[in-house]
């Protein structure tokens, strides 16, 4: 069991490594001097002297490479183009608020998504099962953010009953979970961030259950005599982990992936703060956003595989 | 119409080197380890555990015979199969085929071997391509031995006539819509196409009905007596290796531990264990039950084989000499001679079965 | 020769009834024949394929021209059957000539992808322990940005674009043909028949080509065919955050974008962009489906 963690989390060094490698390089890939990239259109000669020698830009690229690494494990991403402040700052307050998303969108999309699979793997191949299906491939067929205007129309523009945009009616700043007039502000980012992880996860258990359902033990478990609810607590008890290991892979992904969706609603998480800096070609917040939202996720997928090898003795011996 | 090139029994091959006092194979001390997982392979795993195999293998293949090896599971049988066509290289050790050595600088390619020598593999699921028909499939050898496709399906069809199957009715068919027999008689008529002097037949039989069976071992006698060929023949089961062999060389752990005329080592057994296999054999007579196992427990793990002699640990007759020195197997270079690499029938071993130095 | 007349005698009791003999094309296409769902959504994707490519002819009007005075006219207002977008124009025409580029980059990422992808899994397959490490772990360094950011940032740093979009959307892509290749290779290549092959005195590249390819092409088909609406709905996903055409080209994405703006004044055309992409996505997901049915039989 140690053995695997210890290879599990020795696996993940080189992926980060590589990660690394990638976001360092997208300030190679935009067109133009990479100098001239970060640093902001005003700056002063005098600065520019300064940049070059301290990021090495007159030095081989490994070197570069080395000098970035050692930067930006001491928390230094650099410094905005746009706002001026360190980008660091930017970013790990932008995460928070994606995280007050994701937070409540993974729940909920595990709670709807767990019962419709779990119903429909119970009765495959009747209408239940052909409505969750169509429902699940409309969840990933869907493009996420239009449902989000749609909604957007529907409640905030017809019926006014729900806000359009932003993170509470005094701004993100100032947001607080537990009070309902900022909590309204919630209701429509989190139905549509939802809205794929729906869609996958009822996919997943409606296979889970459907394939444990019809395994030897459960028919074991029938002609015993147990009663059809303490074998669905069965099945559902050996479906858990696998849908579980589902649902952290989409907390990881929604994290990094949230960018369309917080465009859409003005939501000041670190999507949307990615998308801003794209259009103000601000590239070191680009630069630290990425890297950022890109550890998260590969952190995320080692404390999935870590827990899932916990509770699964199977995963362990592969 | 007759295939143009496929040889029969009267017409001298003209790849023939040596006539028939030429061995057409001689394996000499064949080896091959394999890593047991991680670390960079070293040769005899110094150190590293290493599955042994094949262990050094020595034996005489005559023209025209056709040679069971025998042995259970683990012994080696299947890669030594893969040696002899260098599926598997081995890492130590030589072939000698009809005087040329392989894969030497002045000897047989191991590309040109495999024009001469084919194999014919246990009806495995995936021993044929399931999603090619059958007639592509025996047509795959010729193609890639140099003829046209058009060419290559005439012979995969002249050949499928000579199995037994009607190439109009099979050819077409895939894989999953063939039975076990017909599967085996593809094989055979897939190693076959390319016109070899030497077949391995590896476990061939081994997973078909008894029923089938039989018909597909009167098949290879007759296609060898047609064709000419010179047969190796694999097999865990003793029934048919007496049936179909003219020698039988007896494989233990990696080791040969004997090897001789089928007659006299189904009749006369020299090394213990192929008395302890032969004994474990059911007869159909009821007077003759056994009680009692004559082999017991496992063979031991090949990466870990015990010293001297591999089969002392299960030996009736072990002593102290068999822990120290490896037996060796005696003479295999000549057709009519038994013998057996134990110290019972070394003489002057220092076993105490065994005869005094300088007896017959 | 005797040895014909008797092993065919002999074995006249093997005859299998005559049944007629499909391949293995032939019956994926008789099943897929008999499958109307996949049908119906094979011809709507046909349709769709072919009014984006003859786009020209078939939008009424002029997807450029703008009018100061027409602007986000409802359904039906003089001849413009699907209203007007935020500068006048006709949104019908806009929606057929945006269709080109929607599709275009969603296709072409797919097809590139599936031919790097599947070149390098093969590869990786075949080659030994240290290619294969080599290029699996490199794809699995990409494998660990969500597809999304990863998409983002490549074509976000390279400065938007079509082209960039679609290198960027390549690269997201790749990663997974190319395991869905490997896998598959890396099975048929421990299976006899191709021990069988070698021994009949075949090359790789010969082996690879008659009797691996046959095997990996089919799962790796079915995959990219699945990626297909995933593809769509990125790539209209870059040009709604602004990195696929530029204004006043019509893209799906980028109409989503621009009219956004426009919610409180004509909510319904705002969303109609959307219903394109959606239709397109869920006709692309349902007939790849069909196609895994009809494909992946167990044999």
């Amino acid at each position: 069991m140690l053995a695997y963690i210890i290879r599990r989390i020795l696996y993940a060094i080189p992926i980060a490594f590589g990660v690394s490698v990638v976001c360092f390089s997208l300030v190679y890939l935009a067109p133009g001097d990479p100098l001239q990239t970060i640093l902001p259109a005003d700056a002063t000669a005098e600065t520019i002297e300064i940049v070059k020698k301290e990021y090495g830009f007159d030095k081989p690229i490994p070197v570069q490479f080395a000098l970035w690494v050692t930067r930006v494990v001491q928390g230094d991403f650099g410094v905005s183009i746009s706002s001026r402040r360190p980008v660091i700052d930017e970013v790990m307050g932008s995460l928070s608020n994606t995280l007050v998303l994701t937070g409540f969108a993974i729940p909920f999309a595990f709670m709807i998504g767990f019962t419709m699979g779990a119903i429909a793997g119970c009765y495959p191949g009747r209408a239940i099962d052909r409505f969750v299906t169509g429902v699940a491939v409309m969840g990933v067929s869907l493009p996420n953010y239009w449902l989000g205007i749609v909604l957007v129309i529907v409640f905030a523009v017809e019926w006014m009953v729900l806000p359009a945009t932003g993170m509470g009616p005094s701004g993100s700043a100032s947001f607080s979970i537990f009070r309902l007039d900022d909590l309204r502000y919630l209701v429509l980012p989190v139905i549509t961030l939802s809205m794929i992880p729906i869609g996958i996860l009822s996919r997943t258990t409606r296979a889970a259950v459907a394939e444990i359902r019809g395994q030897d033990f459960i028919i074991t478990l029938r002609a015993k005599g147990l009663s059809e609810f303490a074998i669905i607590r069965h099945v559902v008890k050996n479906a858990m982990p696998g849908v579980l290991a589902v649902m952290g892979l989409q907390f990881g992904y929604l994290m990094g992936g949230s960018i369309l969706i917080e465009t859409v609603f003005t939501w000041p998480g670190s999507g949307f703060l990615l998308s801003k800096s794209i259009i103000n070609r601000d590239i070191p917040v680009l630069q630290g956003s990425i890297l950022l939202l890109a550890m998260v996720f590969v952190a995320t997928n080692l404390l999935v595989d870590l827990l899932q090898s916990a509770i699964d003795p199977r995963i362990r011996r592969a | 119409m007759d295939h143009p090139t496929l040889t029969h029994a009267d017409d001298a091959d003209p790849r023939d080197r040596g006539g028939t006092a030429q061995p057409l194979l001689i394996a000499r001390d064949l080896r091959k380890h394999f890593q047991v997982k991680g670390g960079p392979a070293t040769l005899f795993g110094a150190g590293r555990a290493a599955v042994r195999a094949v262990d050094g293998v020595s034996f005489t293949l005559f023209k025209g015979e056709t040679l069971g090896i025998v042995g259970e599971s683990g012994c080696g049988k299947s890669t030594l199969a893969r040696l002899l066509l260098h599926l598997i290289v081995p890492d130590a050790g030589e072939l000698i085929f009809d005087g040329d050595t392989v894969a030497a600088p002045d000897g047989i390619t191991v590309r040109a071997l495999r024009q001469q020598v084919q194999m014919v593999f246990q009806d495995s699921y995936s021993s044929l391509n399931p999603r090619m028909p059958v007639q592509d499939s025996v047509a795959f050898g010729p193609y890639v031995q140099g003829r046209s496709q058009a060419e290559a399906r005439d012979i995969a069809r002249d050949i499928l006539v000579k199995v037994g199957l009607n190439p109009a009715l099979f050819g077409p068919r895939y894989p999953h819509e063939l039975s076990g027999g017909q599967k085996q008689r593809v094989n055979i008529a897939r190693a076959l196409a390319i016109n070899p002097r030497m077949v391995i037949l590896d476990e061939a039989v081994s997973a078909l009905d008894k029923s089938i069976e039989a018909q597909v071992l009167n098949l290879l006698r007759q296609l060898k007596r047609s064709f000419n060929l010179t047969y190796v023949f694999i097999s865990h089961d003793l029934n048919v290796v007496q049936y179909i062999s003219d020698r039988v060389l007896v494989m233990y752990l990696g080791h040969v531990v004997e090897l001789g005329p089928v007659d006299a080592i189904f009749d006369r057994p020299l090394h213990p264990y192929t008395t302890a296999l032969l004994g474990s054999r059911p007869s159909m007579d009821p007077a003759h039950r056994i009680d009692e196992p004559p082999l017991t427990g496992d063979p031991p793990s090949p990466i870990n084989p015990p010293s001297g002699c591999r089969f002392r640990t299960r030996c009736l007759h072990a002593e102290p000499i068999c822990a120290a020195t490896v037996p060796v197997l005696g003479a295999w270079l000549d057709r009519e001679s038994h013998v057996a690499a134990c110290h019972i029938q070394t003489p002057g071993s220092g076993h105490s079965q065994a005869a005094a130095q300088g007896s017959a | 020769m005797s040895l014909t007349s008797a092993a065919a005698s002999n074995w006249e009791a093997d005859a299998l009834p005559a049944t007629k003999v499909r391949s293995y094309w032939q019956s994926v296409g008789y099943r897929l024949r008999h499958d109307p769902v996949t049908l119906v959504f094979g011809a709507i994707v046909l349709a769709i394929i072919l009014t984006a490519v003859f786009a020209p002819w078939i939008a009424p009007m002029d997807p450029y021209k703008d009018s100061v005075i027409g602007r986000l006219k409802p359904f039906g207002w003089r001849g413009h059957i699907l209203g007007t977008d935020e500068l006048g124009r006709d949104m019908l025409s806009r929606l057929i000539h945006g269709g080109r580029i929607s599709l275009m980059m969603g296709l072409v990422p797919v097809l590139v992808a599936t031919i790097v992808g599947g070149t390098l899994g093969i590869i990786a397959g075949f080659g030994g322990r240290a290619v294969n490490t080599a290029i699996m772990r490199t794809m699995d360094v990409f494998y660990a940005f969500p597809s999304v950011l990863l998409a983002v940032a490549i074509s976000g740093a390279m400065g938007g674009g079509i082209a960039n979009g679609m290198i960027a959307l390549s690269l997201v892509f790749t990663p997974a043909i190319c395991r869905v290749a490997e896998t598959a290779t890396a099975q048929v290549r421990n299976l006899d028949f191709i021990e069988a092959a070698r021994a009949s005195g075949a090359g790789t590249f010969t082996i690879i080509r008659h009797h691996v390819l046959g095997n990996v092409l089919g799962p790796v088909f079915i995959y990219s065919s699945s990626l297909v609406s995933v593809s769509i709905l990125l790539a209209s996903g870059l040009s709604f955050l602004g990195l696929g055409v530029k204004p006043p080209e019509p893209d799906w994405g980028l109409m989503l974008s621009t009219l956004r703006q426009s919610i409180y004044v004509n909510p319904l055309i705002c969303a109609v962009p959307g219903i394109a992409i959606f239709i397109t996505s869920i006709c692309f997901n349902l007939v790849s489906d069909g196609i895994r049915a009809a494909m992946d039989v167990r044999m």
